[in-house]
């Protein structure tokens, strides 16, 4: 199968969440469509390793993994310590620095 | 013996450095020490002299370097002394007089309680004029000649308590400075033609230099003049410096100050006799300032400003004559030196007359005071005589030789400028004449007219406290002045004064000692006049005659009224200085409040109009920017992309170029 396909289905991924981020109010949805896009991106550097026939598109799709477990964790903290403060979960209500 | 020429000018710095830090503690010494380095000065200037006789007249010429104050690259400034005929005179004026006058003012400032700091600042005045003449470069002229513009100021602001004084000293500091301005601008000049500013270098390449130059080095030499010698059109501080104490003006007007203007020109000599047009525009000023300040003399009453215009006037002839190149020289600095006898003279006859009056100065409030203040009129009488031109007084010679040098400048120049000096003698002969009669004959208009009563309403409070010469009169100055003569101080100096100015012109005039002492300085030369020496001493005389009937007409015969007469237009204008005030305030002050009107005008629209719209700008533009932080995630979302697809659609742009 052409390999190119597959970078097709990460540009339609990415944007999908792309669109999620700018127009999905609930702050959940929102970090999740950003996962989607850094999943388009693991899979744009899986295919290009694949193209190219070496491993440094893998390496660099294990590091955005990593990183982005990490993100996870912190990204629901705040979203758990935002609805605690505000009672919503939605990115548009956090529109002040100060409550 | 090169080495007291620096102690001459060290003595009254010195006697000027103890009296002003000295503080109080002096008071009572402090004249003392004054009078006393001064006269030592007097005494080094005359031992000075007789080395100089006991030389040939070639090799009278003595210099003293003292160490160097400027050293850089190949401008080099030192401190130079040098002492010649030309430097000699005026040393001997200087000193002499100066202490003259110092000994006066002991007794003419007995009742002031600043007279130490007043003779720190004579002190002062000598020393600075010392330095401008004993300097052997323009740039320590300069010292020098800045030191008589402070000491001036000073002392005419002596009594700075009357806002009168305060002004005039003032003005006399700011006008002066227009005149600074033209010598700092001819030293810069000389600098970059002779590549120095030594009297040497600069005075024996005159021949090799364009005219041009030099022309524009004299013009601007004269303008330096001008300011200090109050010559038109920089004459307007002299009549207010009748604010200082009376021996201030006396020393201002004889010994130093307004003759340093004629030294200037006198000693520069071989750039204005390189450049013609230069001793024109001379020639011309002196001209004209010679009748401009006879006629302002003819309508004072103010006896002090009666003889403030008669100085300008007469610098006006030593100007003429320093114009007249080397035809003149000689004979601008001889009547300078009978010139500074017989108003000193003047001068210190008007203080003492001043003093027994109550301090006075309207001369309608005078009259007959020959019987009470006998000395005063003998030595005022011969000053008088001479400053006519009497047969046989000093002024007599001096002036004369002017007229004669006038007229062998040949040509209609001559005869214009001859006609001048010979119209000057004859409004000298009446403005003197008027000031002699109207202090000293007729009525005694002071009877039954108290002058300056503090009680009376309208009086200026100063006067209650601390009048003019502040002389211990203020008490008595209630009710009608009791003239009496002054203290043997004051009068001793004025007799010495007196004998100057009968003898001076002779003694100089004898076997032309004068001319042979000063031709190896500023040369001579006899011209060719059109007349003979004869009929300019006839036309001369008959000037004199005329100008005394006619004073004598108008204030001999007729009493003089105690109030002014409105007067002729002319009479007018002249007591209001010939408008030189309104012409200097419509065409300088309101010249300059309109140039600063407009340059405020353009600094608040142009300048400020350029800032405060940059500063603007980037307000409304923040303004705008600001809105885009409107604290919305999905809106800085939208950016972030928006820019990331910039950047991607850049990069992309730019690979397929």
């Amino acid at each position: 199968m052409n390999p190119v396909n597959y970078l097709y289905l990460a540009a339609l991924l990415f944007t999908v969440g792309a669109t999620g981020v700018l127009i999905r109010r609930n702050a959940i949805v929102v970090f999740m469509c950003v996962e989607l896009m850094l999943n388009a991106c693991n899979l744009a550097f899986v295919v290009f390793s694949r193209m190219h026939g070496n491993l440094d598109g893998q390496i660099i799709a294990f590091f955005t993994m990593v990183v982005a477990a990490a993100e996870v964790v912190v990204g629901l903290a705040i979203i758990v310590s935002l609805f605690r403060t505000r009672h919503s979960a939605s990115v548009d209500d956090a529109s002040l620095m100060k409550l | 013996m090169d080495n007291l020429i620096a102690l001459l000018i060290a003595a009254p710095l010195l006697g000027a450095a103890v009296l002003l830090v000295g503080g109080r503690r002096l008071d009572a010494v402090g004249h003392w020490i004054g009078t006393l380095l001064s006269a030592t000065s007097f005494v080094l200037g005359l031992i000075l002299f007789a080395g100089l006789l006991g030389k040939d007249a070639e090799h009278r010429t003595l210099t003293q370097h003292l160490w160097t104050w400027i050293s850089v690259g190949n401008f080099q400034a030192d401190v130079t002394f040098r002492l010649d005929q030309l430097s000699m005179t005026f040393v001997l004026l200087i000193t002499g007089v100066g202490s003259l006058i110092h000994l006066y003012s002991v007794g003419y400032m007995e009742h002031d309680e600043r007279r130490r700091r007043f003779f720190g600042y004579l002190n002062l005045f000598l020393a600075a004029m010392l330095l401008l003449v004993l300097a052997d470069n323009y740039l320590l002229l300069y010292v020098g000649w800045e030191g008589v513009g402070l000491a001036s100021y000073l002392l005419i602001g002596f009594w700075q308590h009357k806002p009168s004084a305060a002004t005039a000293a003032k003005k006399a500091f700011l006008v002066n400075r227009v005149g600074d301005m033209g010598l700092s601008i001819a030293i810069m000049l000389m600098f970059t033609t002779f590549g120095s500013f030594a009297f040497g270098p600069v005075l024996s390449h005159t021949g090799d230099t364009s005219e041009g130059r030099l022309t524009a080095i004299g013009l601007m030499l004269l303008l330096a003049a001008c300011g200090k010698s109050a010559q038109v059109p920089l004459q307007s501080w002299l009549g207010d410096a009748m604010e200082g104490p009376t021996p201030v003006s006396a020393l201002i007007h004889a010994a130093t100050m307004v003759t340093a203007g004629v030294y200037l020109i006198v000693r520069s000599g071989a750039i204005f006799n390189a450049a013609p047009d230069a001793q024109l525009a001379v020639t011309v000023v002196g001209a004209v300032t010679l009748l401009f300040g006879a006629i302002v003399g003819c309508a004072k009453d103010d006896i002090k400003k009666a003889l403030a215009g008669s100085t300008m006037s007469q610098i006006g002839y030593m100007v003429l004559a320093a114009g007249l190149g080397p035809i003149g020289y000689v004979f601008a600095i001889m009547h300078l030196v009978t010139h500074g006898f017989f108003k000193a003279g003047l001068f210190l006859g008007a203080g003492s007359v001043m003093h027994g009056m109550n301090d006075e100065v309207d001369m309608r409030k005078y009259g007959g005071l020959r019987k009470y203040m006998p000395v005063t009129f003998v030595t005022f009488g011969l000053g008088y005589l001479a400053i006519i031109g009497f047969p046989f007084l000093s002024g007599f010679y001096s002036k004369d030789a002017i007229i004669e040098a006038a007229f062998a400048k040949g040509g209609t120049q001559g005869w214009i400028l001859g006609g001048v000096a010979l119209l000057g003698a004859a409004i000298t002969a009446f403005y003197m004449t008027r000031v002699m009669l109207m202090t000293f004959f007729g009525e005694e208009r002071w009877r039954n007219q108290p002058t300056r009563s503090p009680e009376a309403p309208g009086a200026e409070p100063a006067a209650a406290y601390h009048g003019e010469a502040a002389s211990g009169h203020a008490a008595a100055a209630t009710g009608e002045p009791h003239p009496h003569e002054s203290p043997k101080i004051m009068t001793i100096p004025m007799i010495v004064l007196a004998v100057g100015s009968v003898f001076g012109g002779f003694f100089f005039h004898l076997g032309d000692r004068f001319l042979n002492w000063l031709e190896p300085v500023t040369g001579h030369s006899e011209g060719d006049s059109p007349i003979s020496a004869a009929t300019v001493t006839g036309a001369t005389l008959v000037c004199l005659v005329v100008g005394v009937a006619i004073a004598w007409a108008q204030y001999g015969r007729k009493p003089v009224p105690a109030v002014a007469p409105r007067g002729s237009l002319l009479t007018r204008a002249a007591r209001r200085d010939l408008l030189q005030d309104d012409f200097n305030h419509v065409v300088l002050v309101r010249g300059g409040e309109h140039l600063t009107r407009s340059l405020v005008y353009v600094d608040h629209t142009l300048v400020d109009g350029v800032v405060n719209g940059t500063a603007a700008g980037f307000g409304g533009l923040s303004g705008r920017l600001r809105r885009v932080q409107n604290g919305f995630a999905r809106s800085y979302a939208v950016s972030m992309f928006g820019g990331a697809a910039l950047l991607v659609a850049a990069t992309l742009l730019m690979r397929a170029v």
